[in-house]
């Protein structure tokens, strides 16, 4: 994952920016394509990285930014979102537990090493290891050897010849080869082993960019790629290279853009949301972002367990109308939800079976919530906790006003002071209140919205939500090869959850962005990200 | 003099104790793991939770890590942000960008605030000093991040006078109009303040005296007026530089100074506990400093300030 924080207001994720998917543009290549000179550097806003640039210990956006230019992983995901061979040759499988992958050859690191198969085995090697605390270490938590208790070899992992090596997974999972393009899975030259601490303030790497000499990373300030003259690949830059700017605010980097001195933005403050778009026109975009927002109510609290708690979950949701908080509460910029995943993914239906359980309806809700007090009569507040530092009370309060007058009972927000603080109650369970949770995907698949977060004993499983029915149709999909016929599995196990429901569903969030006259062939990946490596730039 | 020097030192010993143990243990009391923030909106597994807290030291006890930190301290070692940077090297980067801002700051402030000031004085009543005071009620009253945002659309964007935010590497002729900034609310102090002073030595004596002894205008203003009445001012303008030298963090976070304010707020809101209160710790000596330097230029300044042996 890559947490977003930039300033107060996005320290939690829930904050990108977004729009309606109705307005949204793709960042089209205009006529002029191909106009730009090659040499031009383009310039775009970033935030100082929270870590050192190693690939296996980012896990936020202004590491992760930088990390997807100068390195190049086993496949990338283009604007779509859709998986695309980079440095491999083939991953293949045939029982979606044992892969094998091929490297394309003679592929190099921008010093000059060579990358083989050790390059991503020893990486990966490297990542997993429990005493080496790398933050993106539970990625590779489902090969075979990994270990949260004690240092282990991924014995999974198994090197055939310099371009090919093999992966045992300790199960069917077939969204496996998904994965490969995150940061995480970035291959390491072996000059990075023998100082991590002196590779991570400079970082060599595989991709399209790389940097601009040592010291190249300017703390606080700036980081300078220039054009990987190594990188043969399909992420080819097509302008001159790529200076990351660090600022601690988004008016500041939104004021630099106006004044000319920045050439493409991904992200508008929140002042300039309702007037960006006619200021920089078909040079902005509105794209829907892989993140997913919802609170979560958990079994575990008074009036919430069994049947009647299901019965109390689908009258909040049925009570909640989403359309009208979407547009006066964020104006527009967020998009309602229709399922636990997002439209950017690959899969993605809003018409899955039980999906009406998003619908508002305040007669049913009512209807819902007296049958669940016929069970046991409801007493209290309902509250719902979230951090105040987030920029979250807005639409906390605008849904507990909605739940008070649609179901006629006492309902709240709940605040905390600091992101850190309600995390840190969800994550010790010692919360006694409903709470918000959201998502941002790290690939695109639909699994990582759904085993992550509802699976008996996930991670992330902050709710204690438990289903064998739902458990097993995401088994019975990860052991599918083929990808629709999994996303078909996992669209099931959605229908499980509309009854359920684990966390009540709310919005999509969307990016905005916006570029300069200079660029052109701006296009928004499906992490929000644009596609640095294919601007082009005019003078 | 020197006594008194040496003894103000000695005091700034256990000002510094104090403060960095009170700041310690704000950072330590917030509620909140920062270690299970750093995984945002996912929870990580338990072990390697544990991990990182060991490697914190956010296991112990607060003593202990507060005793920890002392130590580095007294080693020169004030510890490594969250990107692996050395907090020294932080600091070496991003004072010197705040000192040239402060510099020129006070330099607006000096320059306009005074002048605008003697002149008031001089005139007091008239249509300038009437003026004058609206100019400066509406300065003093306007928030810092309105006069900021205001200049930075007007002069940076709109006319193209200044870029609109800091460039890489602060060059000076970027640091102009945050410094302008910066200016406008002390301008107003130093106007009254000035304005006050010269009211107040116009009655002195000393210039009924020299204007009697048939001395120009010309010169007394400077010579005698100006002079004594600077004394408030320049206490003013040092406590000021020593505020500014701690960092302006909202008009550094506009203009994108890569300076003191900016960096130290980024890791407030990081909960970068070790860089947070290195960070202070450099900055309450900075601040115990430019009070010694003040106390001690008030001797210079007025011949009949004697300090004790």
């Amino acid at each position: 994952m890559k947490i977003k924080r930039f300033g107060v207001v996005a320290i939690a994720l829930a904050a990108a920016g977004a729009l309606t998917l109705s307005g949204c543009t793709s960042g089209d290549a205009s006529s002029s394509a191909g106009a730009g000179d090659s040499s031009a550097v383009v310039t775009t806003n970033g935030s100082e990285p929270q870590n050192p640039l190693v690939p296996t210990n980012t896990n936020e956006t202004g590491g992760g930014k930088i990390l997807d230019a100068i390195f190049a992983g086993l496949i990338y995901y283009d604007a779509s979102g859709a998986p695309v061979n980079d440095v491999a040759e083939s991953i293949e499988t045939d029982d979606a537990q044992n892969y094998t992958i091929k490297l394309k050859a003679d592929q190099k690191f921008s010093n000059g090493e060579p990358v083989t198969a050790s390059s991503f085995v020893d990486a990966w090697n490297y990542g997993a290891l429990l005493s080496n605390e790398q933050l993106s270490s539970y990625f590779f938590e489902s090969i075979e050897g990994f270990s949260y208790d004690e240092d282990s070899e991924l014995t999974g992992l198994e090197v055939v010849d310099d371009t090919t090596f093999t992966v045992k997974l300790k199960q069917p999972e077939s969204d496996f080869p998904l994965r490969l393009g995150y940061s995480a899975f970035y291959p390491l030259p072996e000059s990075a082993f023998e100082d991590m601490e002196a590779f991570g303030e400079n970082p060599v790497g595989n991709g399209p960019y790389m940097l601009d000499g040592e010291g190249a990373w300017k703390h606080n300030e700036k980081i300078d790629l220039v054009v990987n003259p190594d990188y043969d690949g399909p992420r080819k830059a097509a302008n001159g290279g790529l200076d990351i700017v660090f600022y601690a605010t988004q008016e500041a980097a939104y004021a630099d853009l106006q004044g000319g001195n920045l050439d493409v933005l991904d992200a508008i403050p929140d002042g300039a949301l309702s007037t960006f778009q006619d200021e920089f026109g078909d040079r902005s975009v509105t794209q829907a972002a892989a993140i997913f927002q919802s609170f979560t109510v958990p079994d575990r609290l008074a009036h919430f367990g069994g049947e009647e708690g299901k019965l109390r979950r689908a009258a909040i949701s049925k009570a909640i109308n989403r359309e009208e908080i979407t547009d006066v509460i964020f104006s527009g910029t967020r998009t309602p939800a229709h399922d636990f995943t997002s439209p950017v993914i690959d899969g993605y239906s809003e018409d899955i079976p039980g999906s009406e359980v998003l619908d508002f309806d305040a007669d049913e809700a009512k209807k819902l919530w007296a049958e669940a007090d016929a069970i046991s009569p409801w007493d209290g507040t309902f509250q719902i906790a979230y951090n105040a530092d987030g920029g979250h009370q807005a639409w906390v309060d605008a849904v507990a006003n909605q739940l008070k007058n649609n179901l006629g009972i006492d309902a709240s927000g709940a605040p905390y002071p600091t992101f850190a603080e309600v995390r840190t109650a969800i994550t010790d369970r010692t919360i006694q209140t409903a709470f918000r949770t959201g998502w941002q995907a790290d690939y695109p698949a639909l699994f990582n919205f759904l085993g992550p977060i509802y699976a008996t004993g996930a991670g992330s499983n902050d709710g204690d939500y438990s289903n064998p029915e739902f458990d097993a149709l995401l088994k019975e999909g990860l052991a599918l090869t083929d990808l629709d016929a999994a996303n078909e599995k996992f669209q099931q196990a959605q229908e499980i959850l509309f009854k359920d429901l684990p966390a009540i569903p709310l919005w999509y969030s969307t990016v905005n962005g916006a570029w300069s006259e200079s660029v052109d062939n701006v296009e928004f990946g499906w992490n929000s990200v644009p596609l640095y490596y294919q601007v082009t730039k005019s003078e | 003099m020197a006594g008194y020097i040496v003894r103000r030192l000695l005091q700034a010993i256990p000002v510094l104790l104090g403060t960095t143990f009170l700041i310690y243990y704000m950072v330590f009391a917030m509620p909140g793991d920062p270690i299970v923030a750093l995984f945002g909106d996912k929870t990580p597994p338990p072990q390697v939770l544990d991990q990182l807290r060991e490697r914190y030291h956010l296991d112990q006890p607060f003593i202990v890590q507060y005793l920890i930190f002392l130590g580095n301290i007294f080693r020169g070692d004030l510890g490594t942000s969250f990107s692996g940077q050395p907090v020294s090297e932080i600091l070496a980067t991003t004072f010197p960008v705040t000192l040239r801002l402060a510099v020129i700051a006070v330099f607006f402030e000096m320059v306009f605030g005074i002048s605008v000031g003697l002149i008031s004085g001089l005139r007091k009543g008239g249509i300038f000093d009437a003026s004058a005071l609206v100019v400066s009620l509406i300065l003093i009253s306007l928030p810092i991040f309105v006069v900021a945002f205001v200049a930075q659309y007007i002069f940076g964007i709109q006319l193209g006078w200044f870029r609109t935010t800091v460039g890489p590497g602060a060059p000076t002729q970027d640091l102009i109009l945050p410094a302008l900034v910066l200016a406008t609310i002390s301008f107003a102090q130093i106007v009254r303040l000035t304005r006050a002073s010269v009211i107040d030595t116009d009655t002195q004596d000393f210039v009924r005296t020299a204007a009697s002894k048939g001395l120009s205008r010309t010169r007394i203003v400077p010579v005698h007026i100006l002079r004594n009445s600077l004394i408030p001012v320049v206490t003013y303008l040092a406590v000021d530089f020593g505020v500014l030298m701690v960092g302006a963090t909202v008009t550094e976070g506009i203009f994108n100074v890569p300076g003191v304010g900016r960096t130290l707020y980024q890791a407030i809101i990081r909960g970068e506990g070790p860089t947070v209160v290195s960070f202070v710790t450099v900055m309450v000596l900075i601040y115990l400093v430019v009070n010694l330097l003040v106390d001690l230029l008030y001797a210079v300044l007025d011949p009949r300030i004697r300090y004790a042996k």
